[in-house]
């Protein structure tokens, strides 16, 4: 009986691996509030494009998921655990450093500026969170940064340090680094809108190849014919609040809303 | 080659010219006269004694006095930026109880005279007579009687280490400081611990700020350590103090030590120099060093 009710407590993490859950969540920066009552779901396996004008909390809302920032009311779960905090009777207790570090390695965030680690090279930025984070072997952290490396196309320039590098060729080194991770969910902030419009289609083309490995993952953008081919669904942020959600076919080609289709006639220009 | 009227092929090899500024020549004249008046004074003036000085300059006390100089500074120097990083450490940590001890130490050691500090030390026994140092609420420890430990060098070397810590500090927090923003999410964001992110990311990538500083701060500290002749420590100064106040050579002796202190402060300054010009370097170029080097291959 006792080991029956633990295979069925372990199933249920399993299908819970990758869903991220927010419900009516609310973050304000000095009495600015930036997410107003924002309610998305993502399923296990999904891609969600998340779109919006600048300053409507795109940024915010995938850091607060990746619990760089935490949320001010509302509930925000990944893989079916609170971000961030643990629930208590009398409210919501946040978790020590170590157990919020743990839970951002089932988290990945690609930055809009990459922010790779200036004093490593592509393979060592690669390389430097299994081995520190997860505690892997040098030579094992090495082998799969190689292999991740090969992967988003930099194995040529692994032992370049980001400053030698293009902003493509960087976005790409950042995505095998958080790749590197395994985590359940990778998070895109806008990963092309630093970039030169010439070196866009590279980092989207790995984006794409990621995305087809069947990983959950959340992205904001500004290219809408890149969400259309890639997203099950679409969520249109508009002043912090969630203004349309729904699948690519409704929100992108018959918005429902008039700031959704306002919007994306000012985008397609 | 372009086609150019043949009168203009002679001006066009011409060198240019730069014409000095009527403000730098009157400014040479200057400086002409006040190297002679200078030349003239040590040439003339019998009072320097410079007879004197070659017999001094590498005599066994006054080598001795030098050792023992280098030796505190070196010993000092390494405690202190000891200190300070642990220092800095601690505070960027960011837990306030911390941040406020921290910032005791930095205000006390910071908004205090170094030489008060240093006597303040040498008499630390009127306060503690003796210190017991054991394991709290037992009997297991030892008994420090710190009038006999607290002997001049062991005064300096405290005074000078825990002064230099909280400069150390400072200036280590500014390296910390001038640390990316975006770097410090992205390890946080791949969930790695406080230490490693201090060890991995904020330590390395601030050495380039940190390091020329320190270097500035080492011949800093190489003159201050003449404070520590008020505590009797037989340093460079305090060796020819000794000789002077025996044979009265007093200017000459001064100038043995001032020579020696100049001599050492220029030796430490070139790789000063190198290391300021590396970093700096390092940190304002990246890919575009290269870039400029094909430029002018190019061109
Ligand atoms: N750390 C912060 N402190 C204060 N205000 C912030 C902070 N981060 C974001 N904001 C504010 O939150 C709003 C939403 O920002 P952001 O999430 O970056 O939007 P987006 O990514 O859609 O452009 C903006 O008005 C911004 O000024
Ligand atoms: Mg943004």
């Amino acid at each position: 009986m006792i080991s029956d009710t633990a295979v069925e407590s372990d199933t249920a993490v399993e299908t819970q691996r990758g869903l991220v859950e927010i419900y009516s969540t609310t973050k304000s920066f000095h009495g600015n509030t930036v997410l107003k009552d924002v309610s998305v779901c993502v399923k296990p396996g999904s891609v969600t494009a998340l779109i919006g004008p600048s300053g409507s909390g795109k940024s915010t809302l995938l850091r607060c998921i990746n619990g760089l920032e935490p949320i001010d009311s509302g509930v925000l779960k990944v893989n079916g655990e609170h971000v961030g905090v643990v629930e208590r009777s009398d409210g919501f207790y946040s978790l020590n450093r170590k157990k919020r570090a743990l839970q951002r390695v089932s988290v990945g965030l690609v930055f809009q500026h990459f922010n790779l680690f200036d004093n490593f090279t592509a393979l060592e930025n690669v390389a430097i969170a299994p081995m520190q984070v997860l505690k892997r072997s040098k030579s094992e952290a090495y082998e799969t940064a190689r292999s991740y490396l090969d992967r988003v196309g930099m194995l040529e320039r692994a032992d370049h340090y980001p400053s030698q590098l293009s902003g493509g060729q960087q976005q790409r080194v950042a995505i095998a680094r958080c790749l590197a991770m395994k985590p359940d969910v990778l998070l895109f902030d806008e990963p092309t809108s630093a970039l030169d419009p010439e070196l866009v289609g590279e980092v989207l083309d790995v984006i794409r190849k990621v995305s087809a490995s069947g990983k959950t993952m959340v992205l904001s953008t500004h290219e809408i014919g890149f969400a259309r081919q890639i997203a099950d669904q679409v969520v249109f942020l508009d002043e912090g609040r969630v203004c349309e959600a729904g699948p690519v076919e409704q929100v992108l080609d018959n918005p429902r809303e008039a700031r959704t289709q306002k919007f994306l006639e000012r985008v397609f220009g | 080659m372009a086609q150019h009227p043949a009168d203009l092929m002679e001006s066009i090899n011409k060198p240019r010219i730069t014409r000095k500024t009527k403000t730098e020549k009157t400014a040479w004249i200057v400086l002409a006269v006040v190297a002679v008046l200078i030349v003239h004074t040590l040439i003339s003036n019998p009072n320097f004694e410079w007879a004197t000085v070659g017999r001094y300059f590498f005599g066994f006390p006054v080598l001795k006095g030098l050792l023992l100089t280098i030796i505190l500074t070196i010993v000092s120097m390494a405690l202190g930026t000891l200190i300070g990083l642990v220092l800095a450490v601690l505070k960027i940590m960011n837990i306030t109880p911390i941040t406020i001890l921290v910032d005791l130490y930095l205000t006390f050691f910071r908004g205090t005279p170094i030489l008060v500090q240093l006597i303040f030390w040498f008499n630390i026994a009127a306060l503690f007579p003796d210190l017991f140092l054991g394991i709290p609420f037992t009997d297991i420890g030892w008994g420090i009687n710190v009038n006999a430990i607290m002997t001049p060098l062991v005064a300096a070397v405290i005074g000078l280490s825990l002064n230099e810590g909280a400069y150390t500090a400072e200036n280590i927090r500014g390296g910390f400081l001038s640390v990316g923003k975006g770097q410090l999410e992205a390890a946080d964001s791949l969930g790695f611990s406080e230490w490693t992110k201090i060890t991995r990311i904020i330590i390395p990538q601030s050495l380039p700020t940190i390091i020329p500083a320190t270097g500035n701060r080492l011949i800093g500290m190489f003159k201050e350590t003449t404070l520590v002749s008020v505590l009797g420590v037989a340093d460079l100064l305090q060796s020819v103090q000794l000789i002077y106040s025996r044979n009265y050579e007093t200017i000459p002796l001064l100038i043995v030590a001032c020579l020696w202190y100049l001599i050492i402060t220029l030796a430490l300054s070139y790789p000063q120099k190198k290391i300021e010009d590396r970093y700096s370097k390092h940190k304002n170029s990246g890919g575009k060093v290269t870039a400029t080097t094909e430029g002018v291959k190019l061109g």
